[in-house]
C-alpha cells in the first residue's frame, strides 16, 4: 500500500500525483504507439473509432459530469462538426467576395469544425442559462431533433439523405490514407483533448464548473459568473465533440443524417454514465464499453437459443438493461468499480465494502421558493 | 467610517412585505448583528445584500459604491462574502477544493492559458494555495484538508463554510446564524474566531444570530427586526433592555 | 382539420398528464412515458383482439394492468436511485424506455408488426352541429378522444384536490422528509402516482390505437408530449391538457401550411421558444431555491 507523503503544494497542483502514475501511463502510451504495427487493418480501425468516441465522451463529460448540465442532444454537435469538416474540405465555402468557393485544408477545416460546433454550443447555452435540470434536458433534446431535421432538409449544403462524400485529409500534398496515419492523428487529438481538459479542471475555471454543478447559489456568492461559466462549458464541450465529429467524418468517408440521431445522443449519454460520471477516465472506459458491447453481443449470441438470438430488439434491450443496472447498482460507473477494485488490492485484506457506502439520501424539492 | 449603508430597504414577495423600510449602517471594523424572531426577514436582508434577491425599494451602498443593482457574482469581487444558514458547500469536492473556489474572485487567468497550464497559471495556483493554507491554519482545518464534504460532520462543515467565505479576502463578511447547530464548545470557538476576524484580519462582520450570549459577547451594535420592520437599533445592552424587543422576541 | 388537431392534441395531453403527475410528485421526468403508452395499447390489443374480449372490458383490463406495471416500475427501478443527481434519474427512465420497447418487440404475439383494434367508435365523420350554424364534422373516434381526455382530467383533478390520498401525494411531492414524519408512506404514495400515470398513458394508447395503429415505435409520439407539458407548465395538470391541445392544433396546421419537415419539428420549435421566453409555461409557477 502506497502512502503519499506530500512536502510541497506543487504536488497537489501537478497532474501526476506520484511516480506510479508516470510509470503506468508511460507504459500505456508505449503500448498504444506500438500496437498498430502488430494488428491488422480491422482492429486499427476499431481502435481509431474508440479514440473518436472517447473524444466525444470527454466533451460530454465536461458538460454533464463536471458542470452538471444535462445534454440529451450531444449528437447534434457531433454532427455539426462532421458536416462542417466535410463541407469545408470538400466543396468548400463560398464567401461573398469570391467567385469560387475556397476549399480548406485539414489544418484549417479541423479547428473550424470545432469552432462551428462551439458556436452552436453557445447558441443553445445562452437560452439554457435560465433552465435547470429537467428543462435543460428537454431543451437540448429539442435542439438535437431540430438540428437533425436541418441536416436532412438543407440539401444544398448537406445533400440530405442522399449522403455527402468526404474527402481524405491532405497535409499539403501528402494524402492521409486510412489506417496507420489516421490512427496516430486520432490518438494525438485524444491525448491533446484529455490534457487540455485536465488542465482546465485543475485551474479556477474548472473549479468554477464543478461549483456550478454542486451549488449555483454559493458559487455566485464566491464570484463565479454563472452565465459565463455555463456558456463556456457548453462551448468547450460542444467544440470538443465537434472535433470528434470532424474526425468521424473522415473515418466514415460518407455522411448521412442517420448517423446523428437521438440514438447517437443516447449512446454518448450511456457512455458517460456507464463509464463513470465525473471523471475523464470514465469517458474512456465508457467509450470502450459502448464500442465493445455490440461486438460482445455478437459473440454472445452464439451461445443463446435461436429464437432469442434472432430478435432484432436484443441489442437495445441489453443496452437499456445495462444502463439501468449501472445507475441502480453502480452509480460511479466502470471507473468507480475500477477504483473499488484498486482499493481492494491496495488495502488487502483490510478492505471493507462499506467504504463507499453513503447514508440514505432523501429527495428535497428544488422547486419551492 | 461607514462601510455599508442600507436606506429604506424593502422587498415584496407577492403581497408579503418581507422587508419593509429598513435603515442601518455598518461602521468599518465593527461587528453588527441582526436579531429577531424567525421569519422577520433577517436572511432576506442577507440575500438582498448578496443580490440573490432584487429589492423593490431602497438603496444599498458599500464602500462608497451603490450596489443596489449589481450582479450577484460581482459582490464577492467588491469585498462582500457570506455564509449560508443551510450550508451551501460543494458536496462532492474536498475541503481544499471548496476553499480554493473561494479564491475565484481573485483569479485573473484566461481560459486559453488555463488549458495550456502556462507557468503563470501554475504560479497563480500556488499563490492561491498559500492563501488558502493561511485560512486553514486560522481555523484549524488541517486534517480535514482532503476530506470530501459529504463525509464531514455538521460542525466541521460550518467551519469550512466560514473558511470559504474568508478565502475571498472580504472587507465585509455576512455570517448567517454561525452558531446554529453547534454545541457549547463549538459556539465558544466560533465567538473566538469572530473576535479574531474582527481584530486580526480587520474584517467587518455582519451577523444574524439567535444565541443572545454570543450576540452580547461579540457585537458592537444590534438591529432588531420584527415582521420585516425595524424594532430597535443600538448597542446590545440598549436593545436587550428595550421593552418592545422584550415583548416581541426576548420573552419575559 | 382543427378538430383533428384537437384530437391528436388530446393524446399528447394525456401523455403529458402522465409526465406532469410524476414530476409533481417525485420531481422525476419519466422519459419512458411514451413506452408506457405503447405497452398499454399492446395490452389492450392482447385482451381485445387476441383474447376476444369486449372493447370496454379489454380497455379497462389494460388500464388496470398498466396501473400495476407503473407501480412495480417505481418500486424496482426508481426507488433505488432516489438521491442520485437528476441526470442519472433521467437516464434511468430513458434506459427503462429502451428495455420496454425492445422487450415488447420480442414478446410472442406482439413482435414488430403493426396491429389494429376494433373499437365501437366509427371513424366516419358525424355532423354534430346542424347545417344552419355552419357544419362541424367530427368523427366519433375524435370525439371519444376529446371526451375521454376531459373526463380523465376532471377525475384526476377531483382526486388530488379532495381525497386524502391526493392531498398526501401533494405533500410528499413538496417535502419527502416532512411527509414521512406526518405518517405518509411516501414510497407507496410515489408508486401509486406512477401507477396512475401509467394508467393514463394506457388510456392515451388505447385512444390512439384507431388513428395510428399499434406498434413498438408508438412511444416516439410520447416525445411530442414534452413540448405539451412544458408549454402548459410542468407543475400543472390543467396546463398539460391545454398545452397538449395547443401543440396538436399547431402541428396539424403546420403540416398543412408550412413546407414539409416542419410538421415534425414544429412542436420542438415551440418548446424552445417557450423555454426561452417563459420557462414556467402557461400555468406553471416561477420557482427558485430558498437559501
Amino acid at each position: 500500500m502506497r502512502f503519499l507523503f506530500k512536502t510541497n503544494y506543487e504536488q497537489d497542483v501537478r497532474l501526476a500525483k506520484h511516480s506510479g502514475y508516470i510509470w503506468s501511463y508511460a507504459t500505456l502510451m508505449l503500448i498504444l504507439l506500438v500496437i498498430p504495427y502488430l494488428l491488422d487493418e480491422y482492429y486499427i480501425g476499431q481502435l481509431t473509432q474508440l479514440f473518436i468516441v472517447a473524444i466525444a465522451g470527454v466533451g460530454l463529460m465536461l458538460l454533464a459530469g463536471y458542470t452538471g448540465q444535462v445534454s440529451l442532444g450531444h449528437a447534434a454537435f457531433f454532427g455539426i462538426g462532421a458536416y462542417t469538416e466535410a463541407v469545408l474540405s470538400g466543396n468548400g465555402m463560398a464567401l461573398p467576395f469570391m467567385d469560387e468557393p475556397i476549399v480548406f485544408s485539414f489544418l484549417l477545416s479541423f479547428p473550424l469544425a470545432g469552432v462551428f460546433a462551439a458556436l452552436a454550443g453557445i447558441a443553445i447555452g445562452i437560452p439554457a442559462l435560465r433552465l435547470v435540470g429537467v428543462y435543460l434536458a428537454i431543451a437540448t433534446f429539442a435542439f438535437a431533433i431540430i438540428v437533425e431535421e436541418v441536416f436532412s432538409r438543407w440539401e444544398s449544403v448537406t445533400n440530405g439523405y442522399s449522403g455527402l462524400m468526404v474527402e481524405s485529409i491532405y497535409f499539403g500534398d501528402m494524402e492521409l490514407t486510412d489506417g496507420l496515419p489516421f490512427y496516430f492523428l486520432c490518438l494525438g487529438v485524444l491525448i491533446a483533448v484529455i490534457l487540455f481538459s485536465l488542465n482546465l479542471l485543475r485551474s479556477p475555471t474548472g473549479r468554477a464548473m464543478m461549483a456550478v454543478r454542486d451549488s449555483e447559489i454559493s458559487a455566485q456568492s464566491m464570484g463565479v459568473n454563472l452565465a459565463k461559466t455555463k456558456t463556456t462549458a457548453f462551448a468547450i464541450s460542444a467544440g470538443i465533440t465537434g472535433l470528434a465529429g470532424a474526425l468521424f467524418a473522415h473515418k466514415l468517408g460518407f455522411l448521412s443524417p442517420e448517423s446523428f440521431t437521438v440514438l447517437q445522443s443516447m449512446e454518448l449519454l450511456v457512455l458517460v454514465i456507464v463509464g463513470g460520471l465525473g471523471s475523464l477516465h470514465g469517458a474512456v472506459f465508457g467509450a470502450i464499453f459502448v464500442l465493445a458491447l455490440p461486438q460482445g453481443l455478437a459473440i454472445f449470441k452464439d451461445f443463446l437459443p435461436v429464437q432469442l438470438a434472432e430478435q432484432p430488439g436484443l441489442e437495445p434491450l441489453i443496452f437499456g438493461l445495462i444502463l439501468v443496472f449501472f445507475i441502480i447498482f453502480e452509480p460511479m460507473g466502470i471507473y468507480g468499480r475500477w477504483l473499488k477494485v484498486k482499493l481492494y488490492f491496495q488495502m488487502f485484506p483490510l478492505y471493507k465494502k462499506a467504504t463507499f457506502k453513503r447514508q440514505k439520501s432523501y429527495m428535497k424539492s428544488e422547486r419551492l421558493k | 467610517m461607514t462601510l455599508f449603508q442600507a436606506e429604506n430597504l424593502a422587498i415584496n414577495f407577492g403581497g408579503v412585505k418581507a422587508v419593509d423600510g429598513v435603515n442601518f449602517d455598518i461602521k468599518k471594523g465593527e461587528c453588527f448583528t441582526i436579531i429577531g424572531p424567525n421569519g422577520a426577514g433577517k436572511t432576506t436582508i442577507f440575500n438582498l445584500i448578496s443580490r440573490i434577491y432584487d429589492s423593490t425599494e431602497g438603496t444599498m451602498t458599500f464602500d462608497g459604491k451603490d450596489i443596489t443593482n449589481s450582479a450577484p457574482h460581482d459582490i464577492a469581487g467588491m469585498g462582500i462574502a457570506r455564509t449560508f444558514q443551510n450550508i451551501e458547500l460543494f458536496e462532492h469536492a474536498s475541503v481544499l477544493q471548496n476553499l480554493l473556489v473561494g479564491r475565484h474572485c481573485h483569479s485573473k487567468t484566461s481560459l486559453l492559458s488555463e488549458m495550456l497550464f502556462l507557468p503563470s497559471v501554475r504560479r497563480a495556483e500556488l499563490a492561491h494555495r498559500e492563501k488558502v493554507e493561511e485560512i486553514i491554519d486560522f481555523l484549524d482545518l488541517q486534517h480535514y484538508r482532503d476530506s470530501l464534504i459529504m463525509n464531514l460532520p455538521y460542525g466541521v462543515r460550518k467551519v469550512v463554510e466560514l473558511g470559504r467565505a474568508l478565502c475571498t479576502e472580504p472587507k465585509l463578511i455576512l455570517l448567517d446564524e454561525p452558531s446554529s447547530g453547534l454545541n457549547v464548545e463549538e459556539t465558544k470557538d466560533m465567538s473566538f474566531w469572530i473576535e479574531d476576524i474582527k481584530r486580526d484580519l480587520g474584517i467587518t462582520v455582519l451577523m444574524v444570530e439567535h444565541d443572545m450570549g454570543l450576540v452580547s459577547e461579540v457585537s458592537d451594535r444590534v438591529l432588531v427586526l420584527n415582521y420585516g420592520r425595524m424594532l430597535a437599533y443600538g448597542t446590545p445592552q440598549e436593545v436587550q433592555s428595550d421593552p418592545e424587543v422584550i415583548k416581541a422576541y426576548l420573552g419575559g | 382539420m382543427v378538430i383533428g388537431g384537437v384530437s391528436i392534441g388530446c393524446i399528447y395531453a394525456l401523455v403529458a398528464l402522465g409526465f406532469v403527475l410524476i414530476y409533481k410528485a417525485t420531481e422525476v421526468v419519466n422519459f419512458a412515458q411514451g413506452e408506457l403508452m405503447m405497452l398499454g395499447a399492446f395490452l389492450a390489443y392482447t385482451f381485445i383482439s387476441i383474447l376476444g374480449w369486449n372493447y370496454w372490458l379489454g380497455a379497462g383490463a389494460a388500464i388496470a394492468c398498466m396501473f400495476v406495471v407503473g407501480n412495480i416500475t417505481d418500486r424496482v427501478i426508481l426507488r433505488p436511485v432516489i438521491g442520485q443527481p437528476q441526470f442519472s434519474i433521467v437516464m434511468v427512465t430513458i434506459g427503462f424506455g429502451y428495455v420496454a420497447r425492445s422487450a415488447a418487440g420480442m414478446m410472442p404475439g406482439w413482435g414488430t408488426e403493426t396491429y389494429a383494434i376494433s373499437t365501437p367508435f366509427a371513424s366516419e365523420g358525424m355532423q354534430i352541429i346542424p347545417a344552419s350554424m355552419g357544419s362541424l364534422v367530427i368523427s366519433q373516434t375524435d370525439l371519444s378522444v376529446i371526451i375521454a381526455t376531459f373526463l380523465l382530467c376532471a377525475i384526476l383533478y377531483g382526486f388530488f384536490t379532495y381525497t386524502r390520498l391526493g392531498v398526501a401525494m401533494q405533500a410528499s411531492s413538496q417535502n419527502q422528509l416532512a411527509s414521512y414524519y406526518m405518517g405518509i408512506p411516501v414510497k407507496s404514495v410515489f408508486s401509486m402516482i406512477w401507477g396512475i400515470s401509467a394508467a393514463s398513458a394506457a388510456v392515451a394508447g388505447i385512444l390512439l390505437a384507431p388513428t395510428t395503429l399499434i406498434d413498438t415505435s408508438m412511444g416516439f409520439l410520447g416525445l411530442k408530449a414534452f413540448p405539451a407539458a412544458v408549454l402548459g407548465g410542468f407543475g400543472s395538470i390543467p396546463g398539460a391538457v391545454v398545452g397538449g391541445v395547443i401543440i396538436g392544433i399547431i402541428e396539424t396546421l403546420a403540416g398543412f401550411y408550412l413546407p414539409p419537415g416542419f410538421k415534425n419539428v414544429a412542436a420542438y420549435i415551440i418548446l424552445l421558444i417557450v423555454l426561452v421566453v417563459r420557462p414556467q409555461g402557461l400555468f406553471g409557477q416561477k420557482t427558485g431555491k430558498r437559501v
